[in-house]
């Protein structure tokens, strides 16, 4: 791929090669380490994440093997002041995420006072009609969020993606902490970070606060992670996290609906599920309500969710929050349920529905990044100014032929942050997923979160099935 | 704890063990090769492939080399020492939160590590290296569980899956080997004699404690009794049934249920406790094998069916 002319922020370095506040600390740390001897360290890091089976599952053409996330040991850091602004607007964000999700489940008020087409809505497969009219327990519908941010200037973050599904990433970002400190430990006593071990208890914490009805009563409810099995590409995620809860890590042959309660076979006989942490999407949850061919999920689970016998998080149909079509009305949706103006950017985005963004779309392909509106993972995707005219010109096809699928947004200069080579530290564009949960006692935000890097020179694709890697990501204690 | 978790622990230590124990027998056939001439040598390979109910589908050659490699890495063998080290790996993944981190671990990097040392046929001169580290990778795997592992349910379904593994194979490697056992005037004393129960013991682990024991002398009777009905030793009969049963009592126990699969245990233990060596061979020794070999089974089916291993 051609590297891109833009010229990027980077987070450790002003224009002129001085080190930025951030990065002092780190720097003169660094700057006193063998290169040899951190390159050691690199091999060994390796061969720690191996031995410990952090790996995620590859599809396709090596179907079954098992990879690494390349892991850069060069962290990624965020001041406490920075990490503050951060915070407010995640917060924001996420409150806003499901007071619209419980909105557009009820009474449509958004709707009604005309901030959102309802056309966005009857036509989207991630709305599901059985949670018309249902309140989740607690009122919450997204426990877990992962918010992506992207940053392009010392205050400009912006959102590039709001994960209410189900995010992944998060065990990543504990190893890599972990990593760090097993392979630096007198870094850490260098550089105040904030912790973010704490991630699983408050995981743990936040889901049993929104016990279902049925659990009423019970000190310490039954959590149980759902996961498709162990050749899902994030098994591992869901294996780590059960463990560090505490909780029983569940597939769906495990499952049955038993007196109305969702029960998990043990070796003492069937026992119900309070919350169900499931890394399953909405259409497989259940054969008898969605995908009926769907092996990974529990036939009847819907019929016991609505009448209050099992929490399921994150609660089905918040996949509507987070399409990309919905995306671009977010300012207007925070706004709208905050009566707040919004402290995070969206990323400026054009709906190739309207036909106006549409003919301006078709005119600056080239400049543009042009994604399908259901799409993730960064595939099916154009990234205008690294692709040839040919590939232009395919994918201009595509987008004529079915405009409503596709939104464009300008091409970022995403910031760098540098990494370990052996010529040196050399910078690469970074994006940022803070980790945010949701409990009725309120939102919770992991200082950090799981930092992708694009390990390829000049690279914006950051995504781990597309040569991304991973760094750890710290918050500077105050 | 999951049904399934149970089921994967079981098969995970049932795994390892036979993972081991086949590494023991081509130590022990590996051995006899190198003292003995090569048509010896070719039966006892053979009586290996026997020993492990693998001759069906062997199609190679009787040579040590050929018939190792088969056991330790062959294509296709779902046998083979790194199948099975790849299935209790697999098993340990799927049971990832039943176990502590460093059983986790130390399966783990013996699937890594025996995965490259048998990327490659295995040579005759590295093969007592390979076999070594076999049997050390078995040793650490069951080190981190005793160390690290709490004694609750899990435990018990991963013992109860390694002493019904380790029965079964001391029961078979004399179901093979019985007609040397049997006492006959014409063999005993025979260098060929000597040399074949050295193998048995050998290939089980129990030929220093069978000298020590019996102040270096062989013989048939001695021997069957020793891996029958020694208490002492870890790999009898006898130690696997009793430490079933006390696994097997523990359970019941602790989720204060009789089983079916328990009393069909506790009563196949209390009968062999009350079992001579004469009885039996005057029962005839491949009978009781037989015999024992078909309880076991049995236990094992009933174990699984008592704590749902499966719907």
């Amino acid at each position: 791929m051609p590297s891109t002319t833009i010229s990027s922020y980077d987070e450790m370095l002003d224009a002129e090669g001085n080190v930025r506040p951030a990065y002092a600390g780190y720097r003169e740390w660094y700057q006193a380490q063998s290169p040899k001897w951190l390159e050691k360290q690199g091999k060994n890091a390796e061969d720690v994440f191996r031995r410990t089976g952090i790996t995620f599952n590859v599809y396709g053409e090596d179907a079954g093997q098992e990879r690494l996330i390349p892991f850069d040991m060069i962290p990624r850091i965020i001041t406490a002041d920075e990490w503050k602004k951060l915070s407010r607007g995640i917060d924001q964000r996420v409150r806003a995420l499901n007071a619209f999700l419980h909105d557009l489940y009820h009474k449509r008020e958004i709707v009604k006072a005309g901030k959102l087409p309802e056309r966005l809505l009857a036509q989207n497969e991630a709305f599901l009609p059985e949670m018309v009219g249902f309140t989740p327990p607690g009122g919450v519908y997204t426990h877990i969020v992962g918010i992506d941010l992207v940053r392009t200037g010392p205050d400009d973050f912006m959102v590039l993606e709001d994960n209410a599904r189900t995010p992944s990433g998060v065990s990543y970002m504990l190893e890599n902490r972990e990593t760090m400190m097993a392979m630096f430990p007198d870094l850490f006593t260098k550089v105040q970070v904030q912790p973010v071990s704490d991630y699983p208890r408050a995981l743990a914490r936040s889901l049993a606060a929104c016990a279902p009805p049925a659990a009423q009563g019970s000190d310490r409810p039954v959590l149980a992670v759902l996961t498709p099995g162990i050749f899902n590409s994030a098994y591992y995620e869901h294996a780590f996290l059960a463990d560090q809860m505490g909780a029983e890590l569940v597939e769906a042959a495990d499952l049955r609906v038993v007196d109305g309660r969702v029960c998990m076979r043990t070796t003492r006989g069937w026992r119900a599920i309070d919350v169900l942490y499931r890394r399953v999407d909405d259409n497989f949850l259940d054969p008898l309500t969605y995908n009926p061919d769907s092996m990974l999920g529990v036939a009847g689970i819907m019929d016991v969710y609505r009448s209050g016998g099992i929490t399921i998080a994150n609660a089905p149909g918040t996949g509507i929050a987070d399409d990309k079509a919905i995306y671009s009305f977010m300012p207007e949706i925070v706004e709208f349920y905050t009566g707040e103006k919004p402290i995070l950017k969206n990323v400026p985005t054009w709906r190739c529905s309207e036909a106006d963004a549409l003919a301006y779309v078709l005119d600056h392909l080239s400049e543009l990044v042009v994604k399908e509106v259901h799409g993730s993972g960064g595939y099916g995707m154009l990234i205008g100014p690294t692709s040839s005219k040919g590939e232009i010109a395919a994918f201009e096809k595509k987008l004529r032929a079915n405009p409503d699928n596709y939104i464009a947004q300008p091409t970022l200069s995403l910031s760098t942050v540098p990494i370990f080579t052996k010529a040196g530290l050399a910078p690469r564009h970074v994006d940022l997923r803070p980790f945010v949960l949701v409990s009725p006692h309120g939102i919770n935000i992991t200082p950090g979160g799981l930092t992708r890097v694009a390990l390829k020179k000049g690279s914006l694709v950051v995504n781990s099935s597309q040569g991304g890697g991973t760094k750890d990501s710290w918050v500077l204690a105050e | 704890m999951l049904g399934r978790s149970a089921w994967g622990i079981f098969w995970m230590a049932r795994y390892l063990e036979r993972a081991e124990n086949t590494a023991r027998l081509l130590d022990a056939g590996f051995r006899m090769a190198l003292t003995r001439g090569n048509t010896v040598a070719s039966d006892e390979w053979r009586s290996v492939l026997v020993t492990l109910g693998m001759d069906d589908g062997y199609t190679g050659d009787m040579s040590g080399p050929a018939i190792t490699n088969w056991l330790l890495r062959g294509a296709g063998n779902d046998g083979s020492v790194l199948s099975m080290m790849e299935a209790a790996r697999t098993n340990a993944r799927m049971v990832r939160t039943a176990i502590t981190r460093e059983v986790w671990e130390v399966t783990n990097e013996s699937w890594m590590q025996l995965q490259s040392l048998l990327a490659k046929p295995v040579k005759e001169a590295d093969l007592g290296h390979v076999l070594d580290v076999i049997r050390r990778q078995a040793t650490s795997v069951r080190g981190a569980m005793e160390g690290t592992m709490l004694r609750n349910d899990i435990f018990n379904f991963a013992r109860i899956g390694t002493h019904l593994e380790r029965a079964d194979n001391t029961a078979r490697i004399l179901d093979v080997k019985y007609h040397v056992l049997l006492p006959s005037a014409a063999w005993v004393g025979s260098r060929l004699d000597n040399a074949q129960w050295e193998m048995v013991l050998r290939s089980v682990a129990g030929e220093r404690a069978f000298r020590w024991l019996h102040a270096g002398a062989l013989d048939p009777k001695g021997i069957a009794q020793f891996l029958i009905l020694d208490g002492r030793f870890p790999r009898s009969l006898t130690y696997c049934l009793r430490k079933l049963t006390s696994n097997m009592e523990w359970l019941c126990r602790d989720y204060h249920q009789e089983t079916a699969a328990y009393r069909m245990q506790k009563e196949a233990s209390d009968k062999l406790g009350k079992t001579t060596i004469t009885d039996i061979f005057e029962h005839g020794l491949h009978e009781f094998i037989t015999e024992f070999l078909a309880t076991n089974r049995l236990v094992a089916d009933a174990i699984a069916a008592d704590y749902r291993f499966t719907e």
